[in-house]
């Protein structure tokens, strides 16, 4: 552990708490389905001597990517962006604004070039050369295009950025559409309205550990979080097994927690670790609520789930 | 006359641009515009209502769960359904921590530094930091290690040539004016907060599933009946909610108080002219409109909070001649046509995706401020002491409330009078609990064609979804009037400004290469606009026709 030691010692020099940190490299490790002996370079990798710079754009979209980012505590979102990353733009949290804030974005892309991680969150729209859609006068699909021109990799925040999201439901008024298929490109699509802070953190982690893409499936996801339904690891599928069903919210099958695929459930046809991460720091998810799964991390679910109390034949 | 173009302005949610015209050091004239448009509104058309709640909560990821309430509301409202008690405390208890989690990260995150120059925090002298903090409030991670330990953190972030979000501030503009000891620790407390709002979040995770984007409301009450029955779970609610009555006692108000003790002649500056609100916190349950609200909805003119009016939904209009929509009459929402053009800013005719609402024709501040204005004028007991302590203690008259310190005062009075109030909903429902009653949702048959309306005060302001639905129970028209909107709207026909633009007229501009002015007064209305999209096909230019009331 030689090597974990003088990683800590690192880290107290950077002010993170020590304890915390090690949470944070054993639930990235965890999530990613690492030994354990991976950890002394887990925290390596969200060490390093240049924080690696971060370029996070906001397109079509309702921030709620960012407001889940924003509560992530492993790490704390402080240390994220004190410590670990060089968040050089995001709109939501940065100090300066107009021309001030064009200056970081440029400067950024200057300074970084071939370096930085561009975050997309939100779809972007195309009809009519984009213009339903402008950041400081310019088509948010002219900026994506100039931002993933010198990113070392194109993260799309969420099920917009991914595969168009809300914006996009038929009848898809501004023709709305990912990142990746709008710029014809292929993104690291963490999909989920929002996703889970805890993947999105993993990604970046992996990206930094192995200096490239982590295993994707057929849509674009980081296998490690979406390689099992929602069902497969439900805690209520014991329930489901046994024909136990809530019937109406409220029954006595919901004080019970049973299985809520009568009641629209899209878990089956899901893929995400909700039900082992949960959101919030563990606290709760959908399910855990008694409210069925709307399916947010696959393609299109918008039309795809919906309606999302009736259950699929 | 100098034209000065803002854009994009950020610290908000969604994409808003700001013009201003500029003589002799003052703002003369200013414009508002929306820069995105989604189509929420004609993406709904034809679906399942039951869906509506989850699609509009995508209006905004900020202000998560508060249109999935309204949405609730408008669905209730159609069927006629009078929801369970357990059902109304659960959604008051949710809608509440919205309130101290929006209220409490705007002013920290997105408004701070408007005020605050963390760079000076540099020069602050840690012990007279803690000095200072124990002056203001009983709070732990207050000492002069704390302070020091952040003071060594600031300045390794800045000494590493990586200033990330803090680059390109305005930094030692003129008119940042807290000493270095008060800079350090609002620093201090900006990086507290960010950690303290997880906790926030997870209390809505705790009764609503996850946050952002709440998955509990159903049609007739709420779904999580094993959280709500499960007396472990209320009391970890309630030890949350004291850590946050805590960090609103002892920092957030201190705070407040002490950063508006400098910038007392903002008291002055950014005001507007008309106030609206619903009502908020439902006390019994009925069908709407008969619902004893513990925060009165009304409606104030031209500033006399002598003499508050109640709401007429029927009064309220959306109009477009200053916005990317093709010319017609002012229309009430259930009314309203949606004709979309291509968007060509012109100062002197069109300029923004976000229609004008107006009540009785007259633009309407909503927000915090009306909301505190109307439970001011209509006596509700603490906000009233509350209002009067923050005057007294700043040493300001009444009328310094039609501000931009005004504004950013009565968030904070009621982000404390509603967190005092939530433990008494929690005791409530441990008293029903106690009784026996476990009804979490109220049966209720689909109505065929309805419709229904769902208003309700948010955090940013007067929210109202309307839905129409006809007799295959699918959504025939589904409109949004948000607060946003409400503030952030252009002009009208008549030339009349919106309540951002109004209020933006004759603020203070000391150097317009860092207009700080500007983004103090337009923060202080806590813009949030990706909600404001309206009906649209671009391509077919559709016109959607509603049925008169």
């Amino acid at each position: 552990m030689d090597k974990l030691d003088h990683v800590l010692e690192h880290i107290d020099s950077k002010g993170i708490n020590r304890r915390d940190f090690i949470k944070l490299t054993t639930l990235v490790t965890s999530v990613l389905g690492l030994a354990p002996a991976m950890i002394p370079k887990v925290a390596q990798a969200m060490t390093a001597k240049e924080r690696p710079t971060v370029i996070w754009l906001h397109f079509a979209e309702c921030t709620g990517c960012s407001e889940a980012f924003i509560r992530s505590s492993y790490p704390w979102i402080d240390e994220l962006v004190l410590e670990v990353l060089n968040v050089a733009y995001h709109e939501t949290i940065m100090a300066p604004a107009g021309h001030a804030a064009e200056k970081s974005l440029h400067e950024a892309m200057e300074r970084y070039k071939g370096k930085y991680i561009l975050v997309c969150e939100g779809g972007i729209p195309t009809a009519d050369g984009g213009v339903w859609g402008k950041v400081a006068g310019r088509p948010m699909i002219e900026i994506a295009k100039e931002a993933a021109k010198g990113a070392v990799a194109v993260m799309a925040m969420g099920t917009c950025a991914c595969y168009g999201g809300v914006q996009a439901a038929k009848p898809n008024p501004t023709k709305a559409m990912g990142v990746g298929e709008a710029l014809g490109i292929q993104t690291i699509n963490l999909a989920g309205c929002p996703p889970n802070p805890v993947n999105a953190v993993s990604a970046v982690v992996q990206f930094l550990l192995l200096g490239r893409t982590p295993a994707l499936d057929d849509y674009g996801r980081p296998k490690f979080a979406y390689g099992a339904t929602i069902h497969d690891k439900c805690p209520r599928r014991a329930h489901f097994e046994e024909a136990e069903f809530v019937k109406r919210f409220g029954d006595e099958g919901a004080i019970n927690g049973w299985c809520l695929f009568e009641m629209g459930c899209k878990g089956p046809d899901t893929h995400n670790n909700c039900s082992l991460v949960k959101f919030n720091d563990g606290t709760n998810w959908p399910v855990g609520a008694g409210h069925p799964c709307l399916g947010c991390s696959e393609p299109q679910f918008w039309d795809n789930m919906a309606p999302f109390y009736t259950s699929k034949p | 006359m100098a034209k000065l173009t803002i854009d994009p302005i950020t610290r908000i949610e969604g994409h808003l641009r700001i013009d201003v015209e500029i003589e002799n050091g003052k703002v003369k004239d200013a414009w508002s515009s929306a820069q995105l448009f989604r189509g929420l509104e004609i993406i709904l058309k034809g679906r399942d209502p039951r869906d509506a709640p989850h699609i509009t909560q995508r209006a905004c990821g900020v202000c998560t769960e508060v249109h999935a309430l309204a949405s609730i509301r408008a669905l209730d409202d159609a069927a006629g359904v009078k929801i369970p008690d357990l059902a109304r405390l659960t959604r008051n208890l949710l809608h509440g921590v919205q309130f101290i989690h929006d209220h409490i990260t705007h002013f920290y995150v997105l408004h701070a530094l408007d005020w605050v120059d963390v760079v000076n925090a540099l020069q602050a002298d840690p012990k007279k930091t803690a000095a200072l903090a124990d002056s203001l409030g009983n709070y732990p991670n207050s000492g002069v290690n704390d302070f020091r330990d952040v003071k060594a953190r600031l300045q390794k972030f800045v000494d590493s040539g990586q200033l990330g979000p803090f680059a390109n501030g305005y930094w030692g503009h003129p008119d940042y004016r807290l000493p270095a000891e008060a800079n350090l620790l609002a620093a201090a407390h900006y990086i507290e907060w960010l950690r303290m709002q997880t906790r926030a979040a997870r209390m809505m995770a705790m009764l609503g599933g996850k946050n952002p984007h709440v998955q509990v409301h159903v049609t007739g009450g709420v779904s999580c009946v094993q959280d709500v029955m499960d007396v472990e779970r209320l009391s970890e609610f309630l030890w949350y909610l004291q850590a946050m009555r805590r960090f609103i006692d002892n920092v957030y108000l201190p705070d407040l108080l002490a950063v508006a003790s400098f910038y007392k002649d903002w008291g002055g500056i950014g005001g507007t002219t008309n106030f609206l609100a619903y009502g908020n916190f439902p006390q019994k349950s009925g069908p709407y409109g008969q619902e004893d609200m513990w925060l009165p909805g009304g409606v104030i003119f031209d500033r006399d909070i002598a003499k508050p009016q109640p709401v007429d939904p029927a009064r309220i209009t959306e109009e477009v001649k200053r916005a990317w929509y093709a010319d017609g009459e002012p229309r009430h929402p259930y009314q309203g046509v949606t004709e979309p053009i291509l968007p060509d800013y012109d100062y002197e005719g069109k300029y923004s995706f976000f229609k004008a609402p107006r009540y009785e024709g007259r633009p309407m501040e909503v927000g915090p401020l009306a909301q505190m204005l109307m439970a001011y004028a209509g006596g509700v007991a603490p906000v009233k002491a509350s209002v009067e302590a923050v005057l007294k203690h700043l040493d300001i008259p009444v009328t310094a409330l039609f501000s931009t310190l005004g504004r950013t005062a009565a968030r904070a009075i009621q982000t404390k009078v509603i967190t005092d109030e939530m433990e008494l909903w929690v005791n409530q429902i441990v008293e029903r609990l106690r009784v026996g009653d476990t009804e979490t949702v109220a049966r209720w048959q689909w109505p065929g064609e309805a419709m229904g309306m769902g208003l309700i005060d948010v955090p940013r302001g007067a929210l109202g979804h309307w839905v129409k639905q006809n007799a295959q129970n699918r959504i025939d028209n589904y409109q949004l009037v948000v607060p946003s909107t409400w503030n952030l709207g252009p002009r009208d026909a008549k030339g009349q400004l919106g309540p951002v633009e109004e209020s933006l007229v004759g603020t203070p501009v000391a150097d317009p290469k860092r207009p700080v002015e500007i983004l103090r007064t337009v923060h202080s209305f806590d813009p949030c606009i990706a909600c404001g999209v309206h009906v649209i096909d671009p391509h077919t230019n559709e016109v959607y026709k509603f049925k008169v009331l």
